[in-house]
């Protein structure tokens, strides 16, 4: 196992395309990050450059002890899964798995042991034998997986392995990617665009953007400290509420559903500010006279939560509250919004204005 | 859903069936079945009196040493010019499918000779070998190596092998082409992960891959040196010098349209149909399996 370091890193297509630019993250070893961001943020990108399928144009990239910038993929002893699994079709699946050891010169009866084992930890035994044509997604998957283990490399790339299956399989196999990863306490770098995968599997989120880290931190801290207004709208489903405002007096913010008190240990802002706040940080008070005046104009029912949607002012605004017999449709409620949940941002960067 | 076209009657669709009927009656049944009849049939030189034979035909033909080498000449250059012609034509689709600059003329470029009909290449060819005159021909010489295709069988076979080479390599290369192409990156690369070198990969994951696209090439290659290089070796070599390059496509011709044997050349031409249809039918049955990658 080792840890990989990435400085500067940047990638220009012909063409002057910059998918990548000055990216620098350290993956600790037995880590497991995940790459998050929107399509053509550059994840994949970079990840591709970890695994030397692209050239680097700029910067180092450091697999252990080792640059690798100029090591060919089969050097530089990682394994990567691929989205579409990238199986081999016309071999077996032993022969799948066994493929990068006998390319290795691994003595016969040691990928014959290494093949069995992996197999058993997938539970893709009784395969062993077919094409990968008679197998279905999840066990294609697996045998994947399973290729990528029997070479027991220093690192896994996970290039979105998940995102052709069925919404029901990717809640098994995340729950198996990451128990596998515990077992083999491998360093395992990860590439999705759903942050419900990067929140649930990952020790440490990279939320990239435009070719540039945006954050990087732990799922629960990318979720309460937001670095920016990206990955405050990113992350978190619904997806923060955000709304103009204004400083009006220290520790107070004008936003156009009315005045709220912030927590001036956390920010520091004056002026005017991008106001950020969590659906399910919204209270409902009930209908008393204190609080925001709210009026839900459509009520999403999700079983455990519902979400009302109404505005402040032109704003759309989304609450999210406890399923309850009350019912909110075309009534008007009070809210309230504890310091704590408010979020601020500078308005023109984007940045959190967090001390 | 299907669309489907639904008929009031059976007249209608037999109708509309019949123009595609006739043309393959009068063009196909027609002609193969009076190929089959003439088979069976003795004619006079002067083509006053025929009379029925039997098998005679075919048995004499089975007896001539004559037919034996020309269905060894046959062989030799079907061997050579499939086995050049795809070979070649896969070295250059594989270096095409790299993403390098100029991919698109060079591809251009390599797919011309296909548009030059079988007797402008016979002659082009002939023009660049002909001993005295020929441009690579001299080069040979100069090289000190005797060259002489009109008197020298080896030398015409070798010259008309390698113009019908060069005639296939266009058509070989578009399918490989194709055939690479739909070869998905991600496997490719997960191979290179995997740690299989540039020419593990062609052999290991490349070719197999690739080989529904060879075994069809396969087919159509001997299909092509059967019956249509005939333009070629008619423009270069009349199945000369002394028979060296008649093929049995052209000796059916030289029978029957030079040596006035109408029987022996129909009965040649059924031996080559039935040759085809089984190629054919081989080539239905792998392909429908083997195809299902």
């Amino acid at each position: 196992m080792a840890q990989v370091e990435l400085s500067d890193i940047r990638k220009v297509y012909p063409g002057n395309v910059e998918a990548v630019r000055e990216v620098s993250l350290t993956v600790p070893n037995g880590s497991f990050t995940v790459l998050l961001g929107p399509s053509g943020c550059g994840k994949s990108t970079l990840l591709r450059m970890i695994a030397g399928l692209e050239t680097i144009t700029s910067g180092t990239c450091k697999i252990g002890e080792r640059v690798v910038n100029d090591i060919e993929p089969a050097a530089r002893d990682i394994a990567m899964v691929f989205q579409n699994y990238a199986l081999y079709p016309h071999m077996s699946v032993y022969d799948n798995m066994a493929y990068g050891l006998r390319n290795r010169g691994t003595p016969k009866p040691e990928i014959e042991q290494r093949v069995r084992e992996a197999a058993k930890l997938l539970a893709i035994e009784d395969f062993l034998a077919r094409k990968p044509r008679a197998l279905s997604g999840g066990q294609r998957q697996r045998v994947a997986m399973g290729r990528a283990i029997v070479r027991e490399p220093q690192v896994f790339l996970f290039d979105e392995p998940l995102s052709n299956l069925d919404a029901k399989l990717r809640v098994t196999m995340r729950l198996e990617i990451k128990r596998l990863h515990n077992r083999l306490n491998a360093t395992s770098i990860f590439v999705t665009h759903d942050q419900v995968e990067a929140m649930t599997l990952a020790d440490q989120v990279v939320v990239m953007n435009a070719g540039l880290i945006e954050q990087i931190g732990a799922p629960g801290e990318v979720y309460r400290h937001p670095a920016s207004r990206f990955v405050a709208s990113f992350i978190g489903s619904p997806a923060m509420n955000l709304m103009p405002g204004k400083i009006v007096e220290p520790g107070v913010v004008e936003t156009p559903g009315g005045k709220l008190a912030f927590d001036t240990a956390r920010f520091d802002a004056s002026g005017e500010v991008e106001v950020g706040i969590r659906p399910e940080d919204i209270h409902v008070a009930g209908s008393g006279t204190s609080g925001i005046p709210f009026a839900a104009e459509l009520v999403e029912e999700l079983g455990a939560t519902r979400l009302l949607h109404g505005n402040f002012g032109a704003t759309p605004i989304i609450v999210a509250v406890p399923a309850s017999g009350t019912i909110y449709e075309n009534k008007e409620v009070r809210l309230s919004i504890g310091p704590a949940a408010i979020h601020l941002f500078d308005k023109t960067t984007g940045k959190s204005l967090a001390r | 859903m299907q669309k489907r076209a639904i008929f009031g009657g059976k007249t209608l669709p037999y109708l509309l069936l019949l123009p595609q009927l006739f043309v393959v009656a009068v063009f196909f049944y027609w002609p193969a079945s009076q190929a089959v009849w003439q088979s069976f049939l003795l004619e006079d030189a002067f083509g006053l009196n025929s009379s029925f034979i039997w098998f005679e035909n075919y048995t004499e033909l089975f007896a001539d040493a004559g037919y034996y080498r020309t269905m060894v000449t046959t062989a030799v250059f079907a061997i050579m010019v499939a086995g050049l012609s795809l070979s070649i034509a896969l070295l250059f689709a594989v270096q095409a499918d790299k993403s390098i600059r100029g991919a698109g003329v060079y591809k251009t470029l390599l797919i011309w000779p296909y548009a030059v009909a079988p007797a402008v290449a016979g002659v082009l060819w002939i023009f660049m070998f002909q001993p005295s005159l020929g441009v690579v021909a001299q080069g040979i010489r100069t090289l000190g190596i005797p060259w002489n295709p009109l008197l020298n069988g080896n030398d015409a076979l070798i010259l008309v092998v390698l113009a019908s080479t060069w005639k296939q390599i266009s058509y070989n290369f578009l399918f490989f082409l194709a055939g690479l192409q739909s070869i998905p990156r991600a496997v490719i690369e997960a191979a290179a992960i995997d740690g299989a070198s540039r020419t593990r990969r062609f052999w290991t994951i490349i070719l197999p891959l690739l080989s529904p696209t060879v075994f069809f090439l396969v087919v159509v290659n001997i299909v092509y040196v059967f019956f249509d290089t005939f333009g070629i070796i008619d423009a270069m070599t009349q199945g000369g010098p002394s028979k060296a390059t008649e093929t049995l496509v052209y000796k059916v011709f030289f029978d029957g349209r030079l040596g006035g044997n109408l029987g022996s050349s129909a009965a040649q031409s059924v031996i080559l149909m039935i040759m085809v249809v089984a190629l054919t039918a081989v080539q239905f049955r792998f392909i429908e399996r083997r195809v299902a990658y």
